[in-house]
């Protein structure tokens, strides 16, 4: 017998799609007006790119296993975006260096996470918690409470604004739409991916049959800090400027954007256009109770509701068994 | 000889290290504050470290059974809203004392629906838990909107200023839960607890009541949180629905800090009062020794990092040298 069921992914897309269907219902809601509920859905989802390009490299760390979390993804979005804003000021020529410093910044956190779990096997919850201090105390210490700088008029224009006059996407889309192909090559196309799978599965299966867990479990872990960088530059050319608290926000709805989009916490399963859909369920039901005006004691009872109902329908483990 | 006895202590003693490091803490802020150990500056020291033992205690046995519970900050900050709305500062004693059972049963409420969700519905504990975390502090917030309210000052002096015995209220407390636990450990459902988080499949198989056992800790991890609320709405006199949100990442690290490990199975609620006991006396330390305000971040989350890293560190020298 055939079980009828709809992939996670699948079924947070579904969501997303009825619940702005409805929300066009609204009081203050675009009603029957085709061209303002296009509007509206196309900047929900280049608000979600942040989300999403953010929660790659949680995506990673997360389907690599052993209780894999990056809890300093916040504060790596925060320190990365403030020195993309030091490094450009406003110069279009510097937009390609301040990419690399971020991107290497990012890098260079995460293998320290990595080399923290990996060889004095620190928990990566706690240790990346440990690390996300670490990088909000630089933070302070750069920003020495303001920071000086710019954003460079190129990044504006390719993040924020639409492609071209004529067509409306902008170019944050684009950029997701191609990060997202570029994700499930690795995970689906390479050797990586498939060492991560099976690490996240089972560590010592995964030694028995000759995969470098060590080496894998460090280059998780950097890679991670490396999108995650990636994920600053972009938030920082979308915002165009830059303040402490500027990543902290997307961290834990990283982690729900992951779990929501179907990966399993526990490690070894779990796809990135999951996470891709997880984020635009996410943005979608912040952003409609940002417009219903409802306070921010609701906002978040609602929330926190919502995410229960949604990983109750999916995110049930095996029972146990005898 | 002495190689043996380290490993063992190490190992049948999970608190050890975390002993040790609250030694060294200890003296050190000896050393930094000469008057430590005088009556009133250890009254105010404990009764601002007493919340998190509390909660980083019922926290331990939540992820001795192998979860984790992100929630308690939520739990937190809704006890301090409904005392500080429902007693009010001209509030009678009498009606404190009421209200601190409605807290206590507020906080068990709490712990039953975690519990419900992660020991029966099977979902994912750090998910399920951050989902609640919202709801629970949109609740607070929906109870106390803007800050303010308070109990009255003379239960709260109660609460800052009895030594019985010249000893402070604190060390009353620590050690009512020392002696809990220690019975606690003794019983049947101790030893369930450990065999729950060590692995839960197995211990099912040897008819070890597994869902039963999950659900209980987060109950007591639910009431422990009313308790950590009741402490700090004393300590502090006034209503703050965001009061608890920092203290759930803390409680966590203490939690780790006293060699309890994130996987289960290992650790004790000892080690997490010391943790506790641990994370306050460095957040001393780092005001006391005279550090410039945007260094302070990053040295005390240093200071963190390198106590998380210690015994990974002598484990793997030990073992290159062996």
């Amino acid at each position: 017998m055939k079980r009828i069921s709809i992939s996670p992914p699948v079924a947070a897309l579904i969501l997303a799609a009825l619940l702005f269907l409805l929300s066009g219902l609204l009081p203050n809601g675009y009603g029957s007006n085709v061209s303002v509920a296009i509007a509206q859905a196309t900047n929900i989802v280049r608000l979600a790119v942040f989300l999403g390009v953010i929660a790659a490299g949680q995506t990673l760390v997360i389907i690599s296993g052993f209780e894999g979390i990056d809890l300093s993804a916040g504060s790596v979005v925060t320190l990365t975006a403030i020195l993309v804003y030091i490094t450009v000021k406003g110069n279009n020529h510097m937009v390609l260096p301040a990419l690399l410093i971020a991107v290497a910044v990012g890098a260079l956190i995460g293998l320290l996470n990595g080399v923290g779990i990996t060889f004095l096997k620190i928990s990566p919850f706690v240790m990346t918690l440990g690390m996300s201090g670490v990088v909000t105390g630089l933070i302070l210490l750069i920003n020495h409470g303001n920071v000086s700088g710019k954003v460079a008029p190129i990044m504006t224009r390719v993040i924020a604004r639409p492609l071209a006059p004529g067509i409306p996407i902008p170019g944050a889309i684009v950029i997701w739409l191609v990060f997202g192909g570029l994700m499930w090559l690795l995970l689906e196309r390479t050797t990586f991916g498939k060492n991560l799978f099976a690490i996240g599965v089972n560590r010592v299966t995964a030694r028995l049959s000759g995969v470098d867990v060590v080496g894998m479990n460090l280059a998780t872990y950097t890679l991670a800090g490396a999108l995650t960088g990636f994920g600053g530059f972009l938030l920082v050319g979308n915002t165009g400027v830059v303040f402490i608290a500027l990543g902290q926000p997307y961290l834990f709805p990283s982690i729900a954007a992951v779990a929501v989009g179907g990966t399993l916490l526990s490690g070894g399963k779990g796809t990135y256009w999951g996470t891709m859909a997880g984020a635009i369920v996410l943005t979608l039901i912040t952003s409609l109770l940002t417009t219903m005006q409802m306070p921010e004691s609701v906002r978040r009872m609602v929330l926190g509701g919502t995410l229960l109902v949604l990983i109750s329908i999916y995110g049930r483990q095996r029972g146990f068994r005898q | 000889m002495k190689r043996f006895s380290w490993d063992v202590m190490m190992s049948r003693y999970p608190s050890f290290f975390a002993f040790i490091l609250l030694a060294a803490s200890v003296l050190v802020n000896l050393a930094l504050q000469p008057n430590m150990f005088a009556k009133a500056t250890l009254n105010s020291n404990m009764r601002v470290f007493l919340p998190l033992i509390v909660l980083a205690a019922g926290q331990a046995v939540v992820i001795l059974v192998g979860g984790i519970d992100l929630s308690v900050g939520g739990t937190v900050s809704i006890v301090n809203t409904i005392l500080a709305t429902q007693v009010g500062l001209d509030g009678s004693p009498e009606k404190m004392w009421q209200y601190i059972f409605v807290s206590l049963a507020v906080g068990v409420l709490a712990g039953l629906v975690n519990g419900f969700f992660i020991a029966y519905l099977r979902l994912q504990p750090i998910i399920t838990t951050y989902a609640t975390s919202f709801l629970y502090a949109g609740i607070a917030l929906f109870i106390l909107p803007n800050p303010g309210g308070g109990i009255p000052a003379k239960v709260a002096e109660i609460y800052r200023s009895t030594t019985p015995l010249g000893i402070p209220l604190a060390f009353y407390v620590i050690g009512v839960i020392f002696l809990v636990w220690a019975y606690v450990r003794s019983t049947r459902y101790g030893r369930y607890l450990y065999a729950v988080g060590g692995k839960a499949e197995a211990a099912y198989q040897t008819a070890v009541p597994v869902t039963q056992v999950q659900f209980s800790a987060y109950v007591v991890s639910g009431f422990m949180s009313a308790l950590a609320g009741i402490a700090i709405t004393m300590l502090s006199g006034s209503g703050n629905a965001e009061i608890g949100s920092s203290m759930t990442l803390n409680a966590i690290t203490a939690v780790v800090i006293g060699g309890t490990a994130m996987s289960g199975g290992v650790g004790s609620v000892f080690g997490a009062v010391m943790g506790a006991i641990t994370l306050g006396v460095i957040q001393n330390i780092v005001s006391f020794a005279h550090i410039s305000t945007w260094w302070e971040t990053l040295v005390k989350a240093a200071i963190i990092v390198a106590a998380l890293a210690t015994p990974g560190t002598i484990d793997l020298l030990r073992r290159k040298r062996s």
